[in-house]
């Protein structure tokens, strides 16, 4: 009995946290590099439709978890522009793209499926794959465990590459210079555009990834609601982790599991209202931030427009 | 005159404006629908009956009032991303005080719009307490906020004694007594059956608002922090008195929002599947009309139809969504503008350089 | 000082060089030469051009005409990369130090070493120590910014140019956040860099240190170049004189006159800073009517911390501030204020104006909601502008007429000039001036300094603090020394020796 439980928890943890990780890896890069980026919501919301209508047609679900990423990238690359070539505040840029995302993604929803605003529900084999198929019995903690997504585990992994892209390699000492000291950086020969362009077209990519996994996993369609804040829920947990992606990764888990126990005392008991459940990572977030993180250093430079001497 | 233009904002507003309706014109070509027939259906969905206008009024008020709320905050340096939630918990408590508990007409409206007003008004200052006290990032605690006021109403909405018992996902229907609809031969005579006192109130909050901030002492306060609070608060004026005062007050705009769009139109609250988008939509609205409180009626009224004419773009088979689109772009390129500025004085002094 | 090798071979020569920014000629047609090996001074006024100048060269800014020559080639510097693979590096006046990082990491940031796809710290840890050993250059390269001295910052600085292979070393008013004693160790460094080969081009507007260091020197005056000197040839006065134009008098009119009572007393002050070190250690200190105190010290001894107590900006852990007996510490900013503490703020487009306010609406900044410029909370905009022509005039604010003008409209010199007008007219029992001619030039200088004195000889406390010692020298009836929180020393502004204050500004204590 608690096995199953615990199994499922693991499970509602598995399917909950890599949309937010992935997102929240991709606000990390944009943060540190000095550009706010609250559009991650719209760009995970249009990651998720282009990752489902592109595995409706195509069958392939790995193609349609691209594709999505590359969406997110397009509304990166337009905030990317906006904010560092055209020098526009960084807060104003990501709420228009939180209305073109979302607004993009339904648009086209309409324009492509005769008027809905739903896309058509996928087939299992044009979704993201899960692993060990069939190798445990259904609802068995291995089944529950194990046998899943792929891309769940790989997100986890990439936490990992992206700790190491921060804190070992060229490209992560110049992406926290940019975020803290860009002038200096400037003096130093280092194109600080350059440097920010690349971190906020991750961060589209990424969370463009984010929003297709779920599309292209648990909800198996497109939907307008199908995202509901989990880009906020990103930004969050990057704040929380001190705008590191270990710090990050733990984030998410957090939220994961908050998520995995509402799922589960909603599935065990029915009196517990899951309105009030779903409040709980927001709850939890101010908690943490009025408690134990305070305000923690923020990237010094972050938000303030950077303007190239000439 | 010309340089009056050049250096203001309306200008480059209006610019804004036509430049997303052309990307908008671009996005249907390739949709393949005709532009031209799009909007003109919005047009005409817009102008062409009194009702059509009179509703696109009704469309703006609530959006006058998030707009301001937006508004009032950008001029203290806060951007109010939490007017979302403010505009939900206003129109949280009064539907709660309409449905549950009976007045005389006329005083249960009043009741019910000064509760919305406390209840913006708080969730506002929950997020000014967090920043001055703690130092956490507003911009955080106002998105966490909004989504606790948005599961907290479909909380409530499900609560039996709220809840309605006519089969839909939605609370009652306020009382009678509490709502703020206009009389019914001002109905008659604009054939709209949702005239409703909101938009008379979203005016008078707009004139007030200016008249705070061009005004009076208080006004100077919130526009020396807003401009500089390192210097302000050398100058004596408490600039974390100022956020709470401000941020309170940004709440209570919204909070107004909730309550009017509740009280004369909506009258129940649904289930929420996402957002409202009323306090999204209200940092546009502020930003078109440049912050100034009169400017944000104009760019109200200019959403309002937009939404409302937008609903009619179904009728000729063409996604509401380009809205959204058109609105979000407009966005972009007013926080572009400086660029343009810069653009357009160099290229009339050089022009007027060359008379010389 | 001056080494004696070969001279001959020129490293840069900058011909004609102009460079605008949309209207305003910030460098009109200046010629540079330097040679190897020598210390060549660029000598001017804040805003004279002299960082323009060096910007140009280090790829910062393009010219808008002119031709550069390194080692005798034509060369085109589009960027800082291009510059530094010339050979050219440049220690900035404000530090381009990322905080958070450490010493290694600062070094070797955009010439990281690698080893795969790593950053390969280990080495550059190494060839860091070498550099620092072989020009007697002192970092710890494990420690982070943050926590590291003034002086090991710029030390860093330079090891960050060296790093990079430079031949050429720009170094931008090195000496600004100095003590007398760091300055003489950075002359040494000078010397063991030009006995090494390496040419130092050092932009300054201190006579003293070019007399000490430099071979040339090139002066530079409102954008234009003026001339190019052999430094030894040439005095101080003369270098001054070509500096501003004419004879400058160092010294202000000040008449004799016998200070009368305690207006502010200072006792035991305790503070902590942003990250809860202490930063004032029991600081005592008093000043009386008609009296102007200048509290010398480096920047970072805790006169910052100090002031923003003084005003109300921030809080005190313990101690005493009494203003006339009666105890303020730790009273709100307005409080203070209408007590009778005013003063002149440090950074005057941070805290001294409200940029985006208008003249008129900058010059009521305390007084707002006072009559009669406010009555019952609605502000009567008439008064506030009629009070802003008067004072417009009163105290020669430009442009005429600039009632309605933002702040930030208004030149450096003018800003302050409407802080002053504010200030002076507040006529606060005791007013504090935090560094007031930072920035400014001659002329605006000695307005300021004008207003200073006249304040004193009305019978007003005057607290100034400063980290220019010839200011302090020239106008303080009594000088304090602050170091390390606490009052180090003192003396009478008429026996003050700059050789003793800068001393005790060390941490050392006077005979």
């Amino acid at each position: 009995m608690f096995i199953t439980y615990l199994g499922l928890l693991i499970n509602a943890i598995l399917v909950s946290t890599p949309p937010l990780l992935l997102a929240g890896l991709g606000s990390c890069f944009s943060e540190r590099s000095g550009v706010v980026n609250i559009g991650i919501e719209g760009m995970m919301t249009l990651g998720a439709f282009t990752g489902a209508a592109v595995a409706y047609f195509t069958g392939n679900g790995w193609l349609g978890f691209l594709c999505g990423g590359l969406a997110g990238m397009l509304l990166g690359l337009i905030h990317a522009v906006v904010c560092i070539s055209l020098h526009a505040d960084q807060t104003i840029a990501g709420t228009a793209i939180n209305f073109i995302g979302p607004g993009f993604a339904v648009f086209l929803c309409k324009a492509i499926f005769e008027n809905s605003s739903d896309s058509p529900a996928l087939d299992t084999t044009a979704k993201l794959p899960k692993m060990f198929n069939g190798m445990f019995p259904a609802g068995s903690f291995g089944y529950n465990v194990i046998s899943t997504y792929s891309v769940a585990y790989l997100s986890f992994l990439l936490a990992l590459v992206c700790w190491f892209i921060f804190f070992k390699t060229r490209y992560g000492m110049r992406l926290r210079a940019a975020g803290e000291h860009p002038e200096a950086c400037e003096t130093l020969g280092i194109n600080v555009y350059h440097v920010r362009y690349i971190a906020v077209l991750i961060s589209g990519f990424l969370s463009g990834l984010g929003g297709a996994f779920v599309t292209l996993t648990t909800v198996s369609q497109f939907r307008p609601s199908v995202i509901v804040g989990q880009g906020f829920i990103a930004i969050a947990a990057v704040i929380f982790g001190k705008f590191t992606p270990q710090g990050t990764f733990a984030g998410c888990l957090i939220f994961g599991l908050c998520n995995g126990i509402r799922s589960l005392i909603s599935v065990s008991n029915s009196s517990i209202s899951p309105n009030l459940l779903s409040m709980i990572p927001y709850l939890v977030t101010i908690a943490t931030l009025i408690f134990f993180v305070g305000a923690g250093h923020v990237p010094a430079a972050n938000g303030k427009i950077f303007v190239r001497s000439k | 005159m010309k340089k009056k233009l050049l250096d203001g904002s309306f200008l480059y507003v209006i610019i804004s404006i036509v430049i997303g309706f052309i990307i908008g014109a671009l996005l249907l070509l390739v949709i393949g629908v005709n532009p031209g027939v799009a909007y003109a259906k919005l047009f005409s969905g817009v102008f062409s009956k009194p009702k059509f206008i009179t509703y696109s009024i009704v469309y703006a008020a609530p959006l006058i009032f998030t707009g301001l709320s937006v508004a009032f905050s950008f001029r203290t340096g806060i951007f109010n991303i939490g007017a979302e939630g403010q505009y939900v918990v206003g129109s949280l408590a009064a539907a709660v005080i309409g449905i549950l508990i009976p007045m005389p007409k006329g005083i249960h409206a009043i009741v019910c719009i000064l509760a919305a007003a406390a209840a913006g008004a708080l969730w506002g200052f929950l997020v000014g307490l967090m920043k001055v006290k703690k130092g956490i990032n507003e911009v955080l605690s106002y998105i966490m906020l909004n989504w606790i006021a948005f599961y907290l109403s479909n909380f409530v909405v499900n609560i039996k004694a709220i809840h309605t018992d006519q089969g839909a996902e939605a609370t009652k229907n306020i009382q009678e007594t509490a709502s703020i609809k206009m009389p019914s031969a001002m109905a008659k005579l604009t054939g709209c059956t949702d005239v409703h006192w909101g938009i008379v109130l979203a005016v008078l909050a707009a004139i007030l608002m200016w008249f705070i901030m061009t005004k009076t002492t208080f006004g100077y306060q919130l526009r020396a922090v807003g401009f500089s609070r390192t210097a302000a608060e050398y100058a004596g004026i408490s600039s974390n008195k100022i956020f709470l005062t401000s941020m309170s007050i940004s709440g209570v705009l919204a909070g107004l929002g909730g309550a009017v769009q509740l009280l004369g139109m909506s009258e129940r609250i649904p289930q929420f599947a996402s957002q409202e988008q009323y306090g999204f939509q209200g940092i546009t609205v502020a930003l078109i009309g440049s912050t100034n409180p009169l400017g944000c009626i104009a760019s109200g009224l200019f959403y309002g139809a937009m939404k409302y004419g937008g609903n009619k773009l179904t009728v000729v088979n063409v996604p509401t969504e380009v809205v959204n689109i058109i609105m979000g772009t407009i966005i972009i390129f007013i926080a572009i503008s400086p660029v343009f500025k810069e653009i357009l004085q160099k290229a009339v002094a050089k022009k007027e350089g060359g008379k010389d | 000082m001056k080494s004696n090798m070969d001279k001959d071979t020129v490293v840069i020569e900058m011909r004609d060089i102009v460079k605008k920014f949309g209207n305003f000629v910030a460098n009109d047609h200046i010629n540079l030469t330097v040679h190897k090996g020598e210390v060549h001074a660029i000598l001017g006024e804040n805003g004279a051009g002299k960082s323009t100048l060096m910007n140009v060269l280090y790829g910062m800014f393009r010219p808008t005409s002119g031709q550069i020559f390194i080692n005798g080639k034509e060369v085109t510097i589009e960027n800082p990369e291009k510059a530094i693979s010339l050979g050219i590096g440049m220690v900035h006046q404000h530090f381009m130090l990322v905080q958070p990082f450490t010493v290694t990491e600062n070094i070797v940031l955009g010439a990281e070493p690698m080893k795969g796809i790593t950053v390969d710290l280990k080495t550059a840890r190494e060839k860091i120590l070498e550099l620092s050993e072989k020009y007697s250059l002192k970092v710890d390269p494990d420690a982070k910014i943050e926590d590291i001295s003034v002086g090991m910052q710029q030390r860093v600085e330079i090891l960050k140019v060296l790093y990079r292979g430079a031949d050429i070393l720009i170094l931008d008013e090195p000496t600004a956040s100095l003590t007398p004693q760091e300055i003489d160790e950075l002359m040494v460094i000078i010397e063991n860099l030009t006995a090494a080969g390496k040419s130092i081009i050092l932009i300054t507007h201190k006579l003293k240190e070019i007399k000490a260091s430099s071979n040339y020197c090139t002066i530079i005056r409102r954008g234009k170049y003026i001339n190019t000197v052999k430094v030894s040839d040439v005095s101080e006065d003369d270098l001054a004189a070509m500096m501003v134009g004419r004879h400058v008098a160092f010294s202000v009119e000040k008449k004799e006159q016998e200070p009368g009572d305690t207006v502010l007393e200072v006792k035991d002050l305790h503070a902590v800073d942003y990250r809860g070190a202490e930063i004032l250690k029991g600081l005592n200190l008093s000043v009386r009517a008609g009296e102007i105190v200048g509290l010398a010290g480096i920047d970072g001894n805790g006169q910052s911390q100090l002031v923003e107590i003084l005003t109300g900006l921030s809080k005190a852990t313990s101690g005493e501030v009494l203003l006339h007996g009666e105890n303020l510490v730790n009273k709100t900013p307005k409080e203070m204020f209408d007590k009778g503490i005013s003063s002149i703020p440090e950074d005057r487009q941070k805290h001294g104006l409200v940029m985006d306010f208008s003249v008129s609406e900058n010059l009521v900044l305390q007084n707002f909601a006072k009559e009669p410029f406010a009555k019952s909370g609605i502000l009567n905009k008439k008064a506030i502008h009629d009070h802003a022509t008067q004072l417009i005039g009163d105290f020669d604010i430009r442009p005429v007429g600039c009632e309605d003008r933002l702040g930030k409209e208004l030149s450096g010199g003018n800003q302050q000039k409407v802080i002053i007008a504010r200030e002076v007219t507040n006529d606060k029992d005791l007013l504090i001036a935090f560094n007031p001619t930072r920035g400014l030039d001659v002329g605006a200088i000695e307005f300021v300094h004008k207003y200073l004195v006249a304040q004193r000889n009305k019978g007003r406390a005057i607290l100034l603090v400063s980290f220019e010692l010839d200011e302090i020298m020239g106008l303080s009836d009594r000088i304090e020394v602050i170091f390390d929180g606490r009052i180090n020393g003192s003396m009478k502004g008429s026996e003050a020796d700059e050789y003793k204050l800068g001393l005790m500004m060390a941490g050392g204590k006077a005979e």
